[in-house]
């Protein structure tokens, strides 16, 4: 009752300070259900963007901007569409951060965002699908789609000289769907597709799997499985028959215990995973400390939805509106700059400064925490970082 | 046409592996086997014995390791077996006690004593997972391998690998060993004997002063050291994992029944049938294929009769051909 009496009070404040427009942003996440425990620190991450815009004071026509918390459930397509139905008819929501996993954000953007014409920005759905949906320019995420890392591996393979490979996926969701992305980026890219087989997770014994893949043969063996399961079983029974010497592991296969169990054959392997080396990632989790000292903000897609915010609010600066239909145009341009790359980078912490230069006209490119760059179709590019495998230690090559 | 290469690789993939794999069932199917001649029921708790049997060979292996004991090249589970199969002895033996004893002095039916050994195998399956849990433990030390693909490759200059590994070798010459004892055990002792008599007529082998308690004790204590044996080389070749040990019972049941429950010979080919089988279905030939023809003639294809998913597949339609075709097994068991 006290707390609710204090919020109501500095409610009340922030209104009568407030000389005109009032913007809430609906964040729709999945407060309860299976990710339940990720949840709570994402929408920290966005009420921290929205408190950082509003502690500046430059947002145009003095825009104080609020969030509007809602729950999605993450599982539950129909109560996802009701909250989102809810934040738009009862809240007035200018734009939806959310939803967070791929089924109830496709539920939310075909039933509520396409008809209401609201903006909905997803800092946490991975499903490659949401990237051939139609939204009507209506839908971003600021996480990479699961199919990207497909093309980020093929590029890595065809700037080695990799001719021909193998695939051997774990038989679930992830595994097949980050092997066809990895098999149809590579024919893409000249390079031969041998094999494209399955293995069983929790396996004692991979011997017949790897028969295949070598019968099937090829210069490299994509492992498309997870480390601590059927991934490993397969990298050891090809090992032990020596079947392949190169192995390709993607994000899944990265860990100490590979290196650990497998040890010297794994020399001179190499792959990729999800990774951020924005400048400004250090100076969020900073932030992160400061405006909650209970607040981890590397827990996963917290920086995600920070940058989501961000963008949504810079985006309304730049269009000088609050209304999606105007301003979802501005959100390519705000995050991406100019093409020739002049415009000014935004880290975290810059918001302020963002309001400023976009108030004088300027270009600006935000990078936010996790470097944010869109493509066409309002997937980001994402990070990642190349590895190879160097005397047991995963050494990074580059960050593409 | 290339041999040699041919030859190398059908080693590599298939002799190699298959005779590994089926010293390990033929070695769990003898337990069965054993069991069931002489008991007279499916014990269906063998394959959780199997896993019980590993776990204490894994609990010695770290005892010894961490005073210091290795068995140089060889896996120190070798050393810790001898222990391992005392602790298993004293585990079934225990279990006879608690379960089957009581079944057996009212003359219970066989089905009724193999309900009987499914509830034991339930609890010992818990009993497992409450020692080691359901990760996966890899306890194989020593030397990885005896031939290793590279060191092959460089000596002969052969375009294909051949790798043997340590704990292959191991699996195949215990397993020889075993089947030996067992056989001069059977044929030639005093006890054997008495077993065997046991198991052609129990009212006759009773009357003749054998006494059926030294018997049945007996017979425990070969299952458990056998199934010790055969879990522990299986968890060396591969690892340890105890949900594995549960699925291995059906391929070890369909190889003891394959080669005629109750005949030891039957067990040992109905191991090597059963494990010969999953792997030349599942293999993809076209390898091996291509060495032996001239290039360019078998196209694209990998030759591959089934995927590997169906692999477990394999021994039940062998299973069901020889329950249709000869019921009895192989050689003929009861």
């Amino acid at each position: 009752m006290k707390k609710f009496l204090l919020a109501t009070a500095a409610c009340a404040l922030a209104a009568g300070s407030a000389s005109a427009e009032d913007v809430k942003l609906g964040v729709l996440l999945g407060f309860t259900g299976p990710i339940e425990t990720i949840a709570p620190n994402m929408a920290l991450a966005a009420e921290m963007a929205i408190k950082e815009v509003n502690d500046s004071g430059k947002a145009a026509n003095g825009w104080v901007f609020s969030a509007e918390r809602a729950d999605s459930t993450c599982i539950d397509a129909s109560a996802a569409t009701s909250a989102a139905e809810r934040l738009v008819t009862s809240a007035g929501v200018k734009a939806i951060i959310g939803a967070d996993c791929s089924g109830v954000t496709r539920a939310v953007l075909s039933s509520v965002a396409i008809p209401n014409g609201l903006v909905l920005i997803s800092p946490s759905a991975t499903s490659p699908a949401l990237s051939d949906d139609p939204d009507e320019g209506l839908f971003y995420r600021t996480v990479p789609s699961d199919a990207r890392e497909g093309v980020i591996m093929a590029d890595v393979l065809a700037e080695r000289g990799v001719k021909s490979i193998a695939i051997s996926y774990s038989n679930s969701d992830y595994g097949k769907g980050q092997a066809d992305a990895i098999a149809a980026a590579a024919e893409a890219k000249g390079i031969k597709v041998t094999i494209n087989a399955s293995h069983d997770d929790g396996k004692a014994d991979y011997s017949a799997e790897v028969a295949a893949l070598a019968a099937a043969g090829g210069d490299v063996l994509v492992v498309a499985g997870y480390v601590d399961q059927g991934g490993k079983g397969i990298i050891q029974a090809t090992v032990d028959t020596g079947a392949f010497t190169v192995f390709g592991l993607p994000g899944g296969m990265f860990g100490e215990s590979l290196t650990q169990t497998i040890g010297a054959p794994l020399e001179g392997s190499y792959g990729q995973h999800p990774s951020s080396d924005a400048a400004g990632y250090q100076t969020y989790l900073d932030m992160a400390k400061a405006y909650d000292p209970s607040f981890d903000g590397s827990t996963n897609f917290a920086p995600n939805s920070y940058d989501a915010t961000a963008i949504v609010i810079l985006a309304m600066q730049a269009a000088g509106s609050t209304d999606p239909k105007v301003y979802k145009d501005k959100i390519m341009e705000v995050a991406n700059g100019p093409a020739d790359g002049s415009g000014e980078v935004i880290n975290p912490g810059e918001l302020g400064k963002a309001l400023e230069l976009i108030a004088a006209g300027k270009a600006i490119n935000y990078e936010g925490a996790t470097g944010v760059t869109f493509l066409e179709n309002g997937d980001v590019t994402g990070r990642y970082r190349e590895y190879e495998i160097k005397d047991g230690v995963w050494e990074t090559v580059k960050y593409r | 046409m290339d041999i040699l290469n041919a030859l190398v690789a059908f080693a590599n993939f298939v002799l190699v592996p298959g005779l590994t794999y089926g010293s390990q069932l033929a070695l769990g199917a003898l337990g069965v086997s054993l069991v069931f001649a002489v008991l007279r029921f499916s014990n269906f708790a063998h394959g959780d014995t199997m896993a019980f049997g590993t776990v204490m060979a894994i609990l010695f292996t770290w005892m010894l390791q961490s005073w210091g004991i290795s068995a140089g090249p060889l896996p120190t589970a070798l050393l810790a077996l001898p222990l391992a199969i005392a602790a298993t002895s004293v585990m079934v033996l225990g279990t006879d006690r608690l379960v089957y004893r009581f079944y057996r002095r009212q003359k219970a039916k066989p089905i009724i004593l193999m309900i009987a050994s499914i509830g034991v195998m339930f609890v010992m399956n818990g009993l497992v997972r409450m020692i080691l849990g359901t990760r996966e433990v890899q306890f194989a030390d020593g030397e990885r391998f005896l031939l290793a693909p590279a060191a092959f490759r460089t000596a002969t200059g052969l375009a294909e690998p051949l790798g043997i590994r340590t704990s292959q070798a191991v699996t195949v010459v215990v397993a020889v060993i075993c089947v030996a004892a067992l056989f001069w055990f059977l044929n030639r002792t005093r006890t054997g004997k008495s077993m065997r008599a046991f198991s052609d007529n129990e009212d006759l082998a009773l009357l003749s002063g054998i006494n059926p308690d030294r018997v049945v004790m007996v017979t425990w204590i070969i299952a458990a050291a056998l199934a010790t044996i055969a879990g522990t080389l299986y968890g060396l070749d591969k690892n340890y994992r105890v949900f594995v040990y549960f699925g291995m019972l059906l391929p070890i049941f369909a190889s003891a029944i394959v080669g005629g429950l109750g005949s030891p010979i039957g067990a040992i080919i109905g191991g090597f049938v059963i494990a010969f089988s999953e792997i030349l279905v599942t293999n993809a030939w076209s390898k091996i294929l291509g060495y032996l023809t001239p290039e360019g003639w078998l196209g694209e294809g990998l030759y591959q009769a089934l995927s590997t998913d169906y692999k477990v597949a394999v021994s039940f339609v062998i299973l069901i051909i020889v329950l249709l075709v000869k019921p009895n097994g192989i050689m003929g068991g009861k």
